[in-house]
């Protein structure tokens, strides 16, 4: 694979859409997050990141919210 | 005979399930709990035909894993109690992430009708479904409805019926894994036929071996055979050497890949367009200067609706009482003393109007937290208040039931059902107590005046809030590191489009809460506010000790000869060190039936005229209190006394209401005692710092 451009979703502007690449958390939160539709390789636009306030994106359709200490433990891939 | 048959309504949240269920059943519902668990459990019938068909709303779910108990719940019912149908309530317009818990359901091969909800909202946003088709890849009947508009009730009931009557079959379609994963999984079969017949028959083959694969603890916690276990233990290991993932994530992506693969052909959209509306909304009210000032506003308006307009009703209710006591004691001759006018006049018919006394505040609170709940602001105030609750580890939802303390911790309590979590749950209820509700400020009212100048009234006011504030703050962060203790849960939580709230629902909504605290809550406050009479009333000093003593002098004779007056004496020498006495004491376990009690209380034993006694000026006899008080007690004590108030043990009321939401004594209990010791503990260092400044 080519170097891809691997990054925490915090630091994802609003607006932008990535992809997931991995989640470290542990199994509850992973899968959690599963159901909600954050899978690898899912499109994740991010709707705000302004700090302070909400973080929010929109992941298959629906309006999530995360706290940014998770924000930060979610990685990201540029779209192609 | 009817037949009976069970119907389990499985869904997001948010998916408009609770629209379903008051759709079939409508007001024929019963609130309760699942066994064990603080999780709500509701429950309805309906008929149709010669069918009896009995409905239980599941709680909202994503999944159907072991990891929230939430999900458990859920889960166990459909396997412990079979249900004949489960319905799957699924957002029509937002199908792929919805079907991700029918898939979950596919696999447990349960007998399945998806109900597409908000088809209107679906079709306004330009999708288009292919039922038919759909309906054959995912093998279950699918209706269209719209839950809060009543639309599709027919179909649906035909469809719970149609499902029924169907022969359970073996599924064509399910959920493919790809060959890796399957693989692991048909060895892992292979052996679970061999070594774990019961489970097999129990569980189902394919949903056990995908399950133990997926890490699941219960499931895993359930099987006996060793080799089964290494089994397992060796497929993950070398599906995590391929994927270089937790296998139940590969098996999560793959559903959605069933899902995408099944919605493909299917579903037709024209536009993306779903959150046009609610983002300009969400551009305001979460905006992060005007969120929080909007969120105050929302909660002020809670609040002053809770017991500002609750406060008529409340006054009606209390007049009726009085107008019935005074009826009920005119059928004895003037002057006698009758136990049994006693028992009905003091003991049940202020015990009914303790009771009754809270159902505006309830009801009026409910209807409040249907609004925000079913508008969607809920969870966006819960994210807005996160960032501050979070810090002392809990929800931010729980602001919410934190707020509704200060007016009182009846339906304060109640109102913690809005938190999912358990252990939030609990911190909560045992940290509300601890917020001064309006009980109290009689009590502060009464104090405050008689020991500190005016111009420290203010401020005295203020610090005693101040202190149930911080002092509920430490409660919880010591309940959090200790009895409560894990992790708190990350937040993650789903923005519901904003909608209309329908007046229905909010009704429902209001009715059953109403109705189940009269019902359990209310039972309980009755019989303790029974025995707490009979405690200050008996046993009654004799006729002698009696004669020629003025009504007032009579009363404080009579508490002083009852039961509570002889424990106010006999806890004396515990009660000095904080500076109170036996007449203090008696007081304080007195106004254990209500905070509010204390006051008259007092007065009782100081032998002033209380309120009640006719022909006297309300203010003018607590201002004669205020007299004695300051005549006795120093401003350290009139300190004292407020903030042992604050702190220790909750009204009967609180007490029940604990029991009814935890599900248990011994959290009642723990909270009761525990408050106590808190407050024994806190005014004694007070006390003691005080005396040694002051002397």
């Amino acid at each position: 694979m080519e170097d891809e451009q691997i990054r925490p979703l915090s630091n994802v502007r609003s607006g932008e859409t990535v992809k997931l690449a991995s989640i470290e958390a542990g199994r509850g939160l992973h899968s959690r997050l599963a159901s909600m539709g954050l899978v690898p390789n899912v499109e994740i636009t991010v709707i705000n990141n302004s700090q302070p306030g909400p973080f929010v994106i929109s992941v298959k359709n629906s309006k999530v919210m995360l706290g940014r200490g998770m924000a930060h433990k979610i990685w990201t891939r540029k779209l192609k | 005979m009817d037949k009976k048959i069970k119907v389990a309504l499985a869904g997001n949240p948010n998916s408009g399930k609770t629209s379903i269920f008051n759709m079939l059943t409508g007001a024929r519902q019963h609130v309760g709990n699942y066994p064990g668990v603080t999780v709500e459990k509701k429950e309805g019938t309906f008929k149709y035909v010669d069918l009896e068909i009995t409905l239980v709303d599941l709680p909202g779910t994503y999944s159907l894993s072991a990891y929230s108990t939430e999900e458990l719940v859920a889960r166990n019912f459909v396997i412990e109690e079979q249900p004949d149908v489960v319905v799957d309530i699924i957002d029509a317009s937002n199908i792929e992430r919805n079907l991700y818990l029918a898939t979950q359901l596919i696999e447990m091969n349960v007998p399945l009708v998806l109900a597409f909800n908000m088809s209107d909202i679906a079709e306004q946003r330009g999708l288009k479904f292919d039922i038919e088709q759909l309906s054959k890849l995912l093998e279950a009947t699918i209706v269209s409805t719209v839950g809060n508009k009543g639309k599709g009730k027919t179909e649906l009931v035909d469809a719970i019926i149609k499902t029924y009557e169907q022969d359970k079959k073996q599924r064509i379609h399910k959920v493919s894994y790809g060959e890796e994963i399957e693989h692991e999984l048909a060895i892992i079969e292979t052996l679970l036929v061999d070594k774990e017949q019961q489970l097999v028959e129990k569980y189902g083959l394919r949903w056990l071996a995908v399950k133990l694969l997926e890490c699941d603890t219960d499931v895993t916690a359930k099987v006996r055979s060793r080799e089964v276990l290494e089994a397992v233990t060796a497929s993950t290991g070398h599906l995590k050497d391929i994927f270089g993932d937790e296998p139940e994530i590969v098996m999560a992506d793959r559903r959605y890949g069933f899902i995408s693969g099944a919605c493909q052909e299917t579903i037709k959209t024209t536009v993306e367009s779903r959150h046009s509306t609610s983002d300009m909304i969400d551009a305001v009210v979460t905006n992060r200067i005007l969120g929080i000032p909007i969120f105050l506003i929302l909660m002020y308006l809670v609040f002053f609706s809770t017991f500002k307009i609750g406060k008529y009703p409340m006054g009606w209710l209390e007049q009726f009482f009085a107008w019935a006591g005074t009826t009920i004691a005119g059928f004895w001759p003037a002057g006698s003393e009758s136990w049994l006018k006693s028992l009905l006049v003091d003991g049940v018919i202020s015990g009914v109007g303790g009771v009754l006394v809270f159902l505006p505040n309830i009801l009026l609170l409910f209807l409040a937290i249907a609004l925000l709940e079913d508008s969607g602001y809920m969870a966006r105030a819960a994210f807005i208040m996160d960032r501050i609750m979070h810090k002392i580890g809990l929800h931010g939802k729980s602001f919410i039931p934190m707020l509704i303390g200060f007016g009182c911790s009846v339906p304060a309590i109640m109102a913690t059902r809005i938190l999912e979590n358990r252990r939030n749950r609990l911190t909560t209820i045992m940290a509300i107590p601890l917020m001064s509700c309006g009980a109290k400020l009689t009590i502060y009212m009464l104090i405050i005046p008689a020991f500190f100048q005016e111009k420290w009234r203010g401020p005295m006011l203020w610090l005693i809030y101040l202190i149930g504030i911080v002092l509920s703050i430490v409660v919880i962060k010591v309940l959090r590191l200790s009895v409560f203790k894990g992790e708190t849960t990350p937040f993650v939580m789903e923005l519901p489009p904003y909608r209309m709230p329908t007046g229905k629902s909010v009704c429902i909504h209001m009715w059953h809460r109403g109705w189940m605290y009269l019902r359990k809550a209310g039972t309980i406050i009755l019989a303790v506010s029974i025995i707490l009479w009979a405690a200050m009333s008996y046993p009654k000093p004799s006729e002698q000790t009696l004669a020629g003593l003025s009504y007032e002098q009579a009363q404080q004779k009579g508490l002083e000869h009852s039961v509570i007056g002889r424990i106010g004496q006999a806890i004396e020498p515990a009660l000095k060190p904080l500076g109170f006495d036996w007449k203090i004491g008696t007081a304080l376990i007195g106004a254990t039936a209500a905070k509010e009690v204390f006051v008259s209380q007092l007065a009782i034993v100081y032998a002033v005229n209380s309120q009640e006694a006719e022909g006297t000026d309300g203010e003018k006899s607590t201002q004669n209190l205020r007299e004695k008080l300051q005549a006795n007690y120093t401003p350290l004590t009139g300190f004292c006394i407020m903030l042992f108030c604050l702190i220790y043990a909750p009204c009967v009321a609180t007490v029940a209401m604990t029991r009814q939401e935890t599900n248990s004594w011994g959290w009642a209990l723990f909270q009761f005692f525990g408050l106590t010791a808190l407050a024994y503990v806190v005014t004694l260092i007070v006390y003691q710092i005080g005396n040694y400044i002051a002397g």
